[in-house]
């Protein structure tokens, strides 16, 4: 038995809706065997974890808290990979956004008016998109592979971070504990809904999400974007420079994540911390996967994925879970996801070698 | 043991498991196939290694366990992206992503715990030449494995048929699939024995550099392992050079107060990086250094017509 690919006419519209449902019920299969395995029983496993969380109002608006930077994460990379260009170093890009943004508030803590966070977003934005510019530059300039280079700022970023707030940022009356002076009022994101944490970010998630589905349905920038992700070629002979949409996507995805940092930073955080993600950078690496690079899918995408963090934290506290298993959920639906995209191009068939002669041509 | 020995000793043991993993890696690609999970295969590898050697008590069955473990993770990759013809750059974060959550959920229960050391080989007389001795004879058997190996593959790749056949297939899939040959089975091999020295790789960690398991403990080596790769151009033995290269810049920290280098401890652990990231620059610079060794279909999904 072996497995013969063969080429669609045409792409599947029902596959390439189904294939991302396919991949969350694998994940939960998957994830009643890793409950089986740990002892506890699959199906009070799986309500805990993924059901549990959703009817609660404490853990639905942190579910949002949580799916705000992923999202804002996510919908950058998704017009990174369109355009065939690998900018796996969000959580990096997120990580010099924070520090860029902190910058203001922890230099001139009494500069206090309306003006403060709109400078510190913008301080983020630049930060993040000053630092994906690296990779991109360097692609651009002298070839170098972007998807090695921005993981590797990833590790420089978090060293970066981890000196700032133990020496030069670290509070001076913060008896010596890592981190930065607590951001305060005109410093922090307003929260929008009273009694929960859900702030002023979920704003920027919508702005987010509606200027990318524009860019990409709307402008010839997306037109261009496409263009060059699937036919490089084709792209090259109507004009759009490869060269200019690599820094121009690295520059935009490096903006929404140094934002998304500045907005963890002055939101849930309160201050530059030693910690300020728990791998949201590469968490949107799957969201914007799972979400097909469709800047609105890439929301529903990233509301599950955030289900996987409350649904770990659940866990542990009510059945003594391992806080670690949600990153095993992420990995394994990333998988499941582009395993299923298969079936939009390709239909399976099922061979049998008939006769020895037969099966000894070259195989697949 | 002098200054200069203790310096060389911690070289070779930070560059023997980049060197292994990079091995590895740098025959999957060239069959074509860019396998990005390296650093996942490489913790699971680890921690397979560790478990399996705390409850056995013997290294062996530790290092067995964790070449298992390493293809085990290498033959996800190659079904999800030889035989379903999935996006590489994409399914080898997966195996990352996978790996470093599955090695931290099994290995929970055993951080911190005691691990065994593989002990150090010691040939009477030979090992007690002052200098040259423990240098060159009382290392850890796995240096002595990847010694064997890299010239087992530059002989291999670059002397035999098999050879051939592994470079053909990564230069031109189409051409080799035309004369016969198993595009998928070659690569599916390729990434197999990637997977195996990853493992391997992991394993040398948990079992010689620090015998002991922690979270995340290979810290992007094995990314460090495919920049070295594109350093190497693609040749078995300029992988040698470039890890003990990276070895050295590794350790650098460890040995920076005693040198009398004053700068914060994250400069120096950041350093590694951003080496790699200037090598990068400079090898990815040259046009033709990089033109005449390049697998042609890197990355690049085969699916045959019928």
């Amino acid at each position: 038995m072996r497995i013969e690919l063969i080429r669609r006419p045409e792409r599947s519209k029902a596959m390439a809706w189904l294939s991302p449902v396919i991949a969350v019920v694998l994940t939960l299969v998957a994830g009643a065997l890793i409950f089986a395995a740990s002892g506890i029983d699959p199906l009070q496993g799986l309500y805990v974890y993924f059901l549990e969380p959703l009817t609660l109002p404490f853990t639905l608006s942190e579910l949002v808290v949580k799916a705000i930077p992923i999202i804002i994460v996510a919908v950058g990379l998704a017009l990174c990979y369109l355009s065939n260009n690998w900018n796996i170093g969000a959580e990096g890009q997120l990580t010099v956004g924070a520090i860029v943004g902190s910058l203001l508030p922890i230099l001139a803590p009494d500069f206090q008016n309306v003006l403060t966070l709109p400078l510190m977003l913008l301080l983020g934005i630049i930060g993040g998109a000053l630092y994906a510019s690296i990779p991109a530059l360097l692609k651009t300039r002298f070839g170098t592979n972007e998807i090695l280079t921005s993981l590797m700022l990833v590790y420089v970023a978090t060293y970066l971070l981890d000196w700032l707030v133990r020496g030069p940022l670290r509070d001076p009356q913060g008896y010596g504990f890592p981190g930065s002076r607590t951001f305060t009022d005109f410093q922090v994101m307003p929260t929008l809904i009273a009694g929960t944490r859900v702030h002023l970010g979920l704003i920027l998630v919508l702005v987010a999400v509606a200027g990318a589905w524009f860019v990409l349905r709307r402008t010839i920038t997306g037109f261009a974007i496409s263009t060059l992700g699937q036919a490089p070629r084709a792209g090259a002979f109507a004009g759009f420079s490869q060269k200019r949409m690599t820094l121009l996507v690295f520059l935009i995805s490096g903006g929404l994540a140094g934002l998304a940092g500045i907005a963890e930073v002055a939101g849930p955080v309160g201050k530059l911390d030693v910690v300020i993600s728990p791998g949201y950078g590469f968490t949107a690496i799957i969201v914007a996967f799972l979400g097909r690079l469709n800047p609105v899918a890439i929301v529903v995408a990233g509301l599950v994925l955030a289900l996987s963090y409350i649904g770990g934290e659940r866990a542990q506290i009510v059945l003594g879970m391992s806080s670690q298993t949600g990153r095993v959920f992420q990995g394994l639906l990333l998988f499941f996801v582009l395993a299923c995209d298969t079936f939009i191009l390709y239909r399976v068939r099922w061979v049998k070698p008939v006769h020895a002669a037969v099966a000894a041509r070259p195989a697949e | 043991m002098s200054m200069a020995e203790a310096i060389i000793v911690t070289i070779i043991v930070a560059s023997t498991p980049l060197l292994l993993a990079a091995l590895g890696e740098l025959v999957a690609e060239r069959s074509g196939v860019l396998n990005l999970g390296v650093e996942g295969m490489m913790i699971m590898g680890a921690v397979a290694g560790f478990i399996a050697t705390y409850e056995t008590g013997q290294p062996v069955v530790g290092i067995v366990a964790a070449i298992l473990a390493g293809m085990l993770m290498a033959s996800l990759f190659a079904f999800v992206t030889l035989v379903l013809v999935a996006n590489q750059v994409a399914s080898g974060l997966a195996l990352t992503l996978l790996g470093i959550g599955f090695s931290a959920l099994i290995g929970e229960s055993y951080a911190n715990k005691p691990g065994i050391k593989l002990a150090q080989i010691r040939i009477p007389g030979l090992s007690d030449i002052p200098f040259i001795g423990p240098i060159v004879f009382g290392q850890d058997p796995l240096v002595y494995v990847t010694i064997a190996l890299v010239i087992g593959v530059s002989y291999v790749m670059f002397r035999t048929r098999a050879g051939l056949i592994l470079r053909a297939v990564g230069d031109n899939h189409v051409s080799a699939h035309a004369l016969g040959y198993g595009v998928v089975r070659v690569r599916f091999l390729a990434v197999l024995f990637g997977g195996a020295c990853a493992g391997l790789a992991g394993a040398y960690l948990s079992l010689v550099s620090t015998s002991q398991w922690l979270d995340n403990m290979t810290a992007g080596r094995g990314w460090i392992a495919l920049a070295l790769v594109v350093f190497a151009t693609w040749l078995p033995w300029r992988l040698a050079i470039g890890a003990v290269l990276f070895g050295a810049v590794g350790i650098l920290q460890f040995h920076a107060q005693a040198l009398g280098i004053r700068v914060p401890a994250q400069f120096l652990s950041a350093l590694p990086y951003l080496i790699t990231i200037v090598v990068l620059v400079l090898i990815s610079g040259n046009r033709m250094l990089m033109r005449s060794n390049t697998p042609a279909m890197l990355g690049q999904s085969f699916v045959p017509d019928r």
